[in-house]
């Protein structure tokens, strides 16, 4: 009951950060896309660092630690401090400058206009709302395991199974609840109360992790102790050797490049109030993510030597330890931060998609629409997919590590694109097509051509594939087709534009 | 400091998270940590420490700068 009611008190305080954000919303579409790019450092941090973390980072970590051992840390954790502050600086800062100057609120917008290509537009925009679509659906089914978990027996004469045992609150209930709240919240407030829920959600999954870090710590009679009971049952969690290869760990250096292409980073981005707002997050970001996925892959670790839980059951290891180890008041607090850390990225999620139906479906096909109608059909865009999502979250059968890893590979192939159309003046538009076209084929064939969990030609990761034939497509095809005419070389590449391409 | 140096320290870090020399290596650091997973915490530590350099001598400018 207990953790019900934290649940609940966290759901009514992120309303009234949406409450208090609407007292400042200007009512136009710019704020409501982008809070007129107003938001600071420490919120840019905060944002950023929220949207990027999700129940993968709690749930996932501690569930593929407790399958593979210590090496998920360096899979994904030590990648993400080295490539996703790269992301930020390469293209997060030189997008921000282009948004500024032209005006865009997304990606399609802005990859249209540098390709000069309508037809770019069509092809991505799908695929973007495609990739986000599993990501969103990942996050609802783990708030509802972690949630049911937290809650078993709670409700002894309300939820029950069929053999009359007392359950966890239903994981439908724990996602509409959060589906709801959120979409209030961005609805009230737009990115602004995305922004200002986030910098709470991120400071409250934060030290949550630090506190289940240390109260299993000292539960399991410290650190050393809880280690050596799983060095006792099973030392290969301690290794990497027969766990993960070296060409896997290496591949997977390409999954966290996605930070580059999520549409709701994108928007993020644009919402910062100068270039220099991106230094704070490029130097804490590697820090904070340690801060989270440290105490989770060491949670995982020892529920090794602690539950016994088949593989497949692995995204229960969270709520099994914390059932076992922790007193009703910490799995409340644990609760909070995982539906904190699911939330701070949802609400992004679900206002970028509510933000690309509106701009780059609706206002291409009626333009002139006011800044009202604009605004409300955002809103209403936004809603519907919220349901849609969580109608489909009952839906998904793979694992949440492995989903997360398959929507990160396919955002991971567009960043060629989006890296030629920064950096490139001789990529064009056919060969932009091309390599979208390539990430499509390319995941298609891999993600239903194959068993879950099969190996790859080498033992690397869909990604490096699905990379490569991007990268492939974007070079041939724009080093086959005419170079991009000097208005646009003028427009995007000024400083270097009088020279040939 | 040399932009290129620090790009290059930024190489570096990956080339280093790569650490192959303590793949099987079961041993404990401080009797808790498994020395793999030391390693790269040592990295996110150092990454922040190289990002901050990037901030500092190899900030990106304003691709616009200049457009018509």
């Amino acid at each position: 009951m207990t953790g019900f009611v934290v649940f609940v008190l966290y759901l009514v305080a992120l309303l009234g950060i949406g409450l208090a954000s609407n007292r400042v919303f200007r009512g136009t579409g710019q704020d409501f896309f982008t809070a007129s790019s107003t938001i600071g450092p420490f919120m840019l941090l905060m944002s950023l660092f929220g949207a990027t973390m999700t129940s993968f980072a709690l749930v996932g970590s501690t569930s593929e630690t407790y399958v593979r051992g210590i090496g998920v840390y360096g899979l994904m954790a030590s990648w993400a401090a080295i490539v996703h502050p790269l992301m930020f600086v390469i293209i997060g800062v030189p997008v921000w400058h282009l948004g500024q100057r032209y005006g865009y609120v997304t990606q399609v917008q802005y990859l249209k206009d540098r390709f000069r290509s309508p037809l770019l537009g069509w092809i991505i925009l799908p695929m973007l709302v495609l990739l986000v679509v599993p990501y969103l659906l990942i996050a609802i089914q783990s708030a509802g395991i972690t949630v049911s978990a937290v809650t078993k027996g709670a409700f002894p004469t309300v939820f029950v199974d069929e053999a009359g045992q007392p359950t966890g609150i239903p994981a439908w209930i724990t996602g509409a609840l959060i589906v709801a709240v959120t979409l209030v919240y961005i609805n009230i407030g737009g990115i602004r109360a995305a922004a200002w829920a986030n910098a709470l959600q991120t400071a409250v999954f934060l030290a949550v992790a630090a506190v289940t870090f240390v109260a299993m710590s000292i539960k399991l009679g410290g650190p050393v102790e809880a280690i050596a009971k799983t060095a006792a049952l099973h030392p290969e969690r301690l290794v990497r050797e027969g766990n993960i290869s070296q060409l896997e760990f290496l591949s997977y250096g390409l999954v966290p490049l996605s930070v580059g292409t999520f549409p709701h980073l994108f928007q993020h981005w644009l919402t910062a109030r100068s270039a220099d707002s991106f230094k704070l997050t490029a130097v804490a970001h590697p820090l904070l993510v340690m801060c989270v996925w440290l105490p989770c892959v060491f949670v995982g670790l020892w529920a090794a030597g602690e539950v016994n839980l088949p593989p497949e059951k692995a995204a229960a290891v969270l709520g099994a330890m914390v059932n076992k180890l922790a007193s009703p008041v910490m799995a409340a607090v644990l609760t909070a931060g995982i539906v904190a850390a699911i939330m701070s990225s949802l609400d992004s999620q679900f206002l970028a998609l509510g933000t690309m139906a509106t701009e780059d479906l609706l206002l291409v096909l009626y333009p002139g629409a006011d800044e009202r109608t604009t605004v409300w059909w955002a809103r209403a865009f936004t809603a519907g997919i919220g349901l849609l999502t969580w109608g489909l979250s009952f839906y998904t059968t793979r694992g949440i590590f492995e989903m997360g890893v398959w929507c990160f590979s396919g955002f991971a192939g567009l960043v060629p694109v989006v890296l030629a159309a920064l950096y490139w003046r001789r990529a064009t538009a056919a060969g932009a097509i091309a390599a979208v076209l390539a990430v499509a084929v390319t995941w298609c064939a891999l993600f239903f051509g194959r068993e879950a969990g099969e190996a790859l030609p080498l033992g690397v990761m869909p990604v490096t594939f699905i990379v490569g034939a991007s990268v492939l497509a974007l070079v041939g095809v724009s080093l086959a087709t005419t170079p991009p005419p000097p208005e646009v070389l003028a427009r995007f590449f000024p400083d270097r534009s009088r020279r040939p391409a | 400091m040399d932009r290129r140096l620090v790009w290059g320290l930024v190489a570096a870090l990956a080339v280093l998270h790569q650490d192959f020399w303590a793949w099987g290596d079961p041993t404990l650091v401080g009797g808790a940590v498994p020395i793999g997973l030391a390693w790269h915490v040592g990295i996110s530590i150092s990454a922040a420490g190289v990002w901050w350099l990037v901030t500092r001598y190899a900030w990106p400018g304003d691709p616009t700068e200049g457009a018509s």
